[in-house]
Formats: C-alpha cells, sequence, structure tokens
C-alpha cells in the first residue's frame, strides 16, 4: 500500500522505503505490477510533457498547423454538407445522422494520431538506427516509441469533431439517455484502440520494408477519409471486411444503430470494446517485428 | 540562335528529371494501390447517394464514373498539394544561392523540373489505373470519349491543366522566399485549393450559387475542366469558355509567378551557411 502510494505521487524512494519493498516482495507481487504501471504512465506523461514544450516553442507554427489540420477536415465536411443540400438521405441515414457518424469516427483517428504518432512516423526511426537506442534502455520499446511523438497539432481536426458533435447530438432525432451515451463513449475508446493498432501494424512493417508502406494509407487516411459515411452504405463486402477483417463497423456502424435508434439490441452497447481486441494481434505482429530486427542505422 | 539554345537548357532539366522520376517504381505500385482503392470507394458512395435520389444526380452516373477514374488515374498532374521538398529546402537551407549563379531562370528551371516530375509519375501510374477502369463490371466501368474529337480537347485541356496547375505551385514556391517556412501555409492551402478544384467532390455536385463561382477560379482551370470535357456530355459552348479560362488563368498566374520570382530574386536574403 505504501508503495503505491509513493509511486502515484511520483516521489523519489527513500532508503527507508526502499527496505520497506524488499521485506514485502513476496506479499506485494501485485501491488509491484500496479506499481510498475503507474510508473510507465509517469514516464509517458513525462514524454508527452517534453514533446508539447518541444512543439510550444515554435508557436506561430504550432497555429497554422492546427488550423491546416482543421481545414484538411474541414473541406471533407464541407463535401458531405454539399452532397446533402443536393441528396436528402443516403441508405436511409438523414444528414445528421451521417454527421454523427463522421465525428465519432475522426475523434477516434485523431486521439489515436495525437497519441499513437510514434508508431505513424516509425519508419525513419528505423531507418536512421535511432531504434537501437530505444532497445538499449531498460524501459518496454513501445512506451518510448509512443512517447517519441505526440501530435498536439491534431487538436485541429478534434475541434472540426466537436463542432460536428455540438452540431449533430441535439440535432440527429436521438433521444439521448445513459445507455447510449455510454455507448458513444464506448465508440470513442474502441476506436482509438483500433486505430492505435492499425498504426502499430504500419509500424511494425518497417522492420521489414525500412520504407513505410504507402498502401497502408487505405486503412488509415482512406478509413478516415471515406468513414464519414456509415461502413454498410459501400454494400455488404465492405461491411464483411469492416467486421472480420479490420473492425471498423464495430466502432462505428454496429454501435451507430443502436444509438440512432435502428437496432435496439442491448449488446451492441458493449460491441465497440471488442475492438481493443484488435490490439492483440497488432501487438503480436509488433513483437514479431522488433524480434526479427536488424539493425540498419549508422 | 540563342532562344533555342536557352529552350534547350529546360530541355534537358525536364528530360534529366523525367528519367529520374521513373525509377521509382515501387513507389508507383504502392500508389496505384492507394488510388485504386480509394477510387473504387468513391465511387460506391456515389452511387449510394445515386440510389437514394438518381433525380438530383447532376452530371450521369456513367459521367461522375468515369470522372473518379481519370481523377485518380492522372492525379499527378494536377493536384496542388504534392509540392517538391527539395525546392522548399533549398529555399530555406540557402542553397538556392548556388542556382542563382546559374545562367538560368529560376521560374523556368522550376517549371520544367516540375513539369517532368508530374508527367513520370503519371506515365507510370495512369495505366495500371485505366485498364482496371475498363475492366470492372458495368455500371463502375469507366467510358470511351465519344469520338476523336471530344478525345483530343480532353488531351489539350489536360495538359492545360496540368501547366495551370504547375504555375499555381510555383505562386507557392515563389512566395516561400519571403516566408521561409512553408509547412503551415502549405496545409492551409492545400485543403482548401483540393476542395476549390473538385478533389474533394466534383465541381457539378455543389450547389448552384457556389458552384457558379468556383467555376470561374483558376482552381477549376485544373482538374476539373479536362475531367468533365472527356465525357462529351458537355455542350460546345461550355468546352469552349472552360478551355478559355484555362488558357487565361496559365497566362496569368505564369505573369504572376515570374514576376514574384524575379522579385524575388532581387530581393531574396540567402539563408544559412
Amino acid at each position: 500500500m505504501p508503495k503505491n502510494y509513493r509511486d502515484k505521487n511520483g516521489d523519489v524512494p527513500t532508503n527507508n522505503a526502499t527496505g520497506d519493498v524488499s521485506k514485502n516482495t513476496m506479499a506485494q507481487d501485485e501491488s509491484s505490477f500496479v506499481a510498475k504501471k503507474t510508473s510507465a504512465l509517469k514516464l509517458w506523461m513525462r514524454y508527452i510533457g517534453i514533446n508539447v514544450r518541444c512543439t510550444m516553442q515554435y508557436k506561430t507554427s504550432f497555429f497554422m498547423m492546427v488550423l491546416g489540420q482543421f481545414f484538411v477536415s474541414f473541406s471533407v465536411f464541407l463535401g458531405v454538407y454539399f452532397m446533402f443540400q443536393r441528396f436528402h438521405s443516403v441508405k436511409g441515414y438523414t444528414y445528421q445522422e451521417v454527421l454523427l457518424c463522421f465525428a465519432v469516427f475522426l475523434m477516434e483517428f485523431s486521439i489515436a494520431e495525437m497519441v499513437a504518432r510514434g508508431f505513424d512516423s516509425f519508419s525513419s526511426m528505423v531507418r536512421t538506427g535511432s531504434f537501437d537506442q530505444v532497445l538499449v534502455r531498460p524501459r518496454n520499446e513501445v512506451l518510448q516509441v509512443l512517447g517519441s511523438k505526440f501530435e498536439l497539432t491534431r487538436i485541429g481536426r478534434m475541434l472540426q469533431a466537436l463542432l460536428m458533435f455540438v452540431y449533430a447530438i441535439p440535432r440527429c432525432g436521438v433521444d439521448w439517455n445513459f445507455a447510449k451515451v455510454l455507448t458513444l463513449l464506448f465508440m470513442l475508446i474502441g476506436g482509438t484502440a483500433l486505430f492505435s493498432g492499425i498504426f502499430m501494424i504500419y509500424a511494425a512493417f518497417c522492420f521489414f520494408t525500412l520504407e513505410g508502406l504507402e498502401f497502408m494509407n487505405v486503412f488509415t487516411d482512406g478509413a478516415r477519409e471515406h468513414g464519414k459515411y456509415p461502413i454498410d452504405v459501400y454494400g455488404k463486402k465492405m461491411l464483411f471486411f469492416g467486421t472480420f477483417i479490420i473492425p471498423y463497423a464495430l466502432v462505428q456502424y454496429y454501435p451507430l444503430t443502436y444509438v440512432i435508434g435502428k437496432n435496439d439490441n442491448p449488446l451492441l452497447i458493449f460491441l465497440p470494446l471488442l475492438a481493443l481486441l484488435f490490439l492483440l494481434p497488432s501487438y503480436a505482429f509488433w513483437r514479431f517485428g522488433v524480434r526479427s530486427y536488424c539493425s540498419s542505422g549508422s | 540562335m540563342k532562344s533555342s539554345l536557352s529552350i534547350r537548357k529546360y530541355q534537358s532539366f525536364f528530360r534529366l528529371r523525367f528519367i529520374q522520376g521513373l525509377q521509382y517504381r515501387a513507389a508507383a505500385a504502392a500508389g496505384i494501390t492507394t488510388q485504386f482503392a480509394w477510387g473504387f470507394l468513391l465511387i460506391i458512395a456515389f452511387s449510394a447517394f445515386y440510389e437514394a435520389d438518381p433525380a438530383a444526380f447532376p452530371m450521369s452516373f456513367q459521367d461522375t464514373v468515369t470522372y473518379v477514374w481519370l481523377q485518380q488515374a492522372f492525379l499527378a498532374l494536377f493536384n496542388t498539394w504534392m509540392l517538391e521538398n527539395e525546392i522548399f529546402d533549398t529555399i530555406s537551407n540557402g542553397n538556392i544561392a548556388y542556382e542563382l549563379c546559374r545562367p538560368i531562370r529560376i521560374y523556368n528551371m522550376w517549371i520544367a523540373r516540375s513539369l517532368a516530375n508530374r508527367f513520370s509519375r503519371a506515365v507510370l501510374r495512369c495505366s495500371p489505373i485505366l485498364i482496371v477502369a475498363f475492366l470492372v463490371p458495368k455500371p463502375y466501368r469507366m467510358i470511351l470519349p465519344p469520338d476523336l474529337g471530344t478525345f483530343l480537347l480532353f488531351v489539350l485541356s489536360l495538359v492545360l491543366g496540368t501547366a495551370v496547375a504547375t504555375a499555381f505551385c510555383m505562386l507557392v514556391y515563389g512566395l516561400t522566399f519571403f516566408t521561409i517556412s512553408p509547412q503551415g501555409v502549405r496545409v492551409l492551402f492545400a485543403s482548401l485549393v483540393d476542395f476549390l478544384a473538385g478533389g474533394i467532390i466534383p465541381i457539378p455536385f455543389m450547389p448552384d450559387k457556389v458552384r457558379a463561382v468556383i467555376e470561374l477560379l483558376p482552381f477549376a482551370s485544373m482538374q476539373n475542366a479536362p475531367l468533365r470535357i472527356y465525357t462529351g456530355s458537355l455542350p460546345a459552348e461550355e468546352v469552349k469558355v472552360m478551355l478559355g479560362l484555362q488558357f487565361f488563368w496559365l497566362i496569368a498566374l505564369v505573369l504572376i509567378g515570374s514576376s514574384l520570382c524575379r522579385l524575388a530574386e532581387r530581393k531574396a536574403c540567402i539563408q544559412g551557411g
């Protein structure tokens, strides 16, 4: 118990406390696991802090990038808006429902991109050989790669998603209750995990190819761009792909049908959490990549 | 004699870059898969909208499908967001000083190499996409232009569109002389211009009032004109106006760009050391 407390507060262990731990190691296996996690979290927060301060050194550039990111999504939104000026529904979805879908998906993507950007730009780490540095440090390599980049400029995209939420949530004709809000929350969690997993696979490929594979963009940027419409708009085959191969539909289409009242099955509330399982194969592939890593740097 | 010599200089710049661009075949293969998937998803989405309300479609479905496939096949020719990092680098790290020593006009040289880059990319990428686009099942299949005349007009418009897009990018490079850090301006411009050019949804899908304005802007003279002339469903009058606008914007952008570059050459202070 005292150890746990200490780590959360981030104090440097005193001699007294260390002695405490060694006495209780056997009994406190569980608590040492927790302590490990919290210290990892602390380290990650520190990485983020450094990254953010680093970005803030170039304030004008930062604001321009945020604005730029906002406009990238805004032009896609304008496309949807103009399409719905002409057509009033697509596959039975109204404009507001599509916006809700777009907002959730964009938010999931932006959070993942902000947090897991280290994976997205991992190819340079492999090519320059700085991944060797990561490997010799006594810390988990995923943590270090995650910490290597934190893309704060993505709040531009989040702002766009947020604006669409603000517009769509009161207007999409959903009778909001606890279950539906929970579903939305689970969608965000599951989706962020799913996209982080995809970024991780993208990075793992770099172990073999050294370059980032451009076709992987279809699964990240492509999904973000085309995921503005619920997947069933793209037909049965795409829905199958989005359910069983890369589970976009679990964090988008299925829970969305529950939220907008097209399907009342309460199981759909928890379905987005199933997307968390996608992290398992992603991590396995990443481990496989790390094991076959052969340094290329100089 | 002198002028033919100076053109030869830029021709060799073009040839060099063109051959260099053809070397990146793996990158092209990856790009092709991406663009193919992209185009396919776009077309399915359009077909879903078509099912919802066929009467509200501003072009025929076939024309829309053809527009999307052509857009994906010739993306490298007229996208304005694929700017050359090398040019930005020479400006921000000061290597531009070497270029300024040479007996060439910076503007002409950059135009030559940008055109070469665009054409080499397009040559590598267009044919596989076009072949697939002609083979996929019927409603999603690309159509041929109705007659030879239309096809020739399309080619003319395609070349003009490429030139307009290149001339526009020259403006961005020219401005970089004054702002040095290109990142923010680039992203900002890129998304807006892409939208105004009809890269996100074709311009006919926009509301009429917006469309009337956008069609006059230089951005509509990039991909919008050739891709819509191709199917031959535009009245001859409109085709003439489009081609006229393309000529007009090309001349205007080149004039603005070259004087901007000339100004920059005189005023620029070299960065780096």
